[in-house]
């Protein structure tokens, strides 16, 4: 489905990937994990075609997407931070969205679930964090698209919406989606999580399932896990 | 590109300073017609404001409206379109609008008071077409700052700047190349120094429509023969198209190599 290869990205001096490869299979849950800078986003931004990589090549679908546009219409994308612009409601926004991408959308059972009728008239300025979250979340569901990123998308989310986000994620998995999401919760990780990548130091550092990555750590708990190989790795340095 | 053209040009006509700007224009008409009882002295009176402000506020409302769109960008730009749809839409939208309420706001007072009765008309209207050019040179210019510089403050200090190097410094330097080499045929080099500036360029092609060109001397004959016949005025008008399309060029190069 997605197939990253050898990619290189450096902003300024700062080289955040160093000859990146990976490959995600059609449908499935994947989750990016990796600490803090260690180019999760710069990834997804690189998928996304918002960052152009310095070197390597991306595939989806088997044709390559650098200097594309045309792929983003069967794929949806779930910033960290829901940036909107802040004096439209949220029915504007949505209708928006809608009108640019021209496919069909099923945002009212989305509506419903995340219970967001009283602030479609709202503008989205005036909304709390996880309300725009909420609100981020319908809108990066209502298409119908073979492949979801989404980056950090349980912030900020209370638990009734993060088990209603929960329940989303399984039906769009049971219905053949490839979903990418990054996330720091290793609670979420072990419940979702088909397969994970471990990112470290702007290359891969494991791929694989979470039986897996316990088994070569020798740890039961996956916590305890990536700690054990982020200490190893500063023993290393 | 329409929808997004039509997105931004909403927005815009729905925030406050498109009326305070139409407004702004709208009075200034009134109050110049009332004042000076005639149209052709007015519209001497609105070159010399127009000349000025088109570039001043086309310059501060294209940094500000960019930086001000950044979620918007990012939200469009995981979207199935184009870095150059994307972008050029905007343009569009904030240059159009702008350009709209200087019609509007001075092309209102001026139909009421009888322009259409007026012998001024190709002047009056020669002044708009300028400052619609002049907008759009400008917000395009603003825009290519604001692509370059994330930092906010130093986007905006060197938008300003521009402004002020091509209304005010240029004019200064000129001034003073024209009198130290007083003493060479300077025709040629006064002739290219004005095409090289978007905003003199406009202000010589309306004065020079508007037949004062006496007060410029020997050098306004030059550019009388130059600016007067249509040959001129079409190369003046080509020139202006020139420094709308190379920066929008170079809008669309800048964003197409950006990351975000």
């Amino acid at each position: 489905m997605v197939e990253i290869k050898t990619i290189y990205k450096k902003f300024g001096k700062l080289e955040v990937l160093k000859g990146l490869d990976l490959s995600i299979n059609k449908g499935g849950i994947f989750v990016i994990l990796g600490p803090n800078g260690s180019g999760k986003t710069t990834l997804i931004k690189c998928i996304l075609g918002m960052v152009l990589p310095d070197k390597g090549d991306i595939l989806i679908n088997n044709k390559s997407i650098l200097k594309e546009w045309h792929y983003r219409s069967k794929l949806n994308y779930m910033p960290q931070i829901a940036n909107f612009p802040k004096n439209i409601t949220v029915n504007e926004l949505i209708n928006m969205i809608k009108d640019i991408r021209s496919q069909p959308s099923c945002e009212a059972n989305l509506i419903k679930l995340f219970e967001l009728t009283p602030y479609l008239n709202k503008k989205l300025g005036t909304l709390s964090g996880g309300t725009k979250q909420k609100v981020n979340i319908v809108l990066s569901f209502m298409f119908n698209s073979d492949l979801i990123i989404l980056d950090e998308p349980t912030t900020g989310l209370d638990p009734i919406s993060l088990l209603s986000f929960k329940k989303l994620l399984f039906s769009e998995k049971e219905n053949g989606k490839t979903i990418l999401l990054t996330t720091h919760i290793m609670s979420l990780v072990e419940e979702i999580a088909d397969e994970i990548v471990f990112l470290l130091d702007g290359k891969i550092y494991f791929k694989g399932t979470v039986t897996q990555l316990k088994e070569i750590t020798f740890q039961d708990n996956l916590e305890q896990a990536i700690a054990s190989i982020l200490r190893k790795e500063n023993i290393n340095n | 590109m329409f929808k997004i053209f039509k997105y931004s040009f909403y927005d815009l006509m729905r925030s406050r300073w498109s009326y305070v700007y139409f407004l702004f224009y709208f009075v200034l008409g009134f109050a110049l017609l009332f004042l000076n009882n005639d149209v052709s002295k007015t519209i001497i009176t609105l070159m010399n404001i127009i000349i000025v402000l088109t570039p001043l506020i086309g310059t501060i409302f294209g940094i500000m409206y960019l930086y001000d769109s950044k979620e918007f960008i990012e939200l469009l730009l995981a979207q199935p379109l184009k870095r150059t749809t994307i972008f050029l839409g905007q343009y569009l939208g904030v240059a159009v609008s702008l350009s709209l309420s200087l019609i509007l706001g001075l092309g209102i007072p001026f139909l009421i008071y009888g322009l259409l009765q007026s012998e001024a008309i190709f002047n009056f209207l020669l002044l708009l077409i300028s400052g619609t050019f002049l907008t759009f040179i400008f917000v395009a210019l603003s825009y290519i700052i604001g692509l370059k510089n994330e930092n906010k403050i130093k986007g905006f200090g060197f938008a300003i700047l521009l402004w002020l190097f091509l209304a005010v410094v240029y004019d200064g330097i000129f001034l003073i190349l024209m009198i130290v080499f007083n003493e060479y045929p300077l025709d040629k080099f006064a002739l290219i120094g004005i095409l090289m500036n978007p905003i003199d360029l406009s202000r010589t092609l309306i004065i020079l429509k508007l037949d004062i060109s006496a007060l410029l001397g020997y050098t306004g004959a030059v550019f009388q023969q130059f600016f007067g016949n249509t040959l001129g005025i079409f190369i003046a008008i080509l020139v202006l198209l020139f420094w709308i399309i190379m920066p929008v060029w170079r809008i669309i190069s800048v964003s197409q190599r950006k990351d975000f």
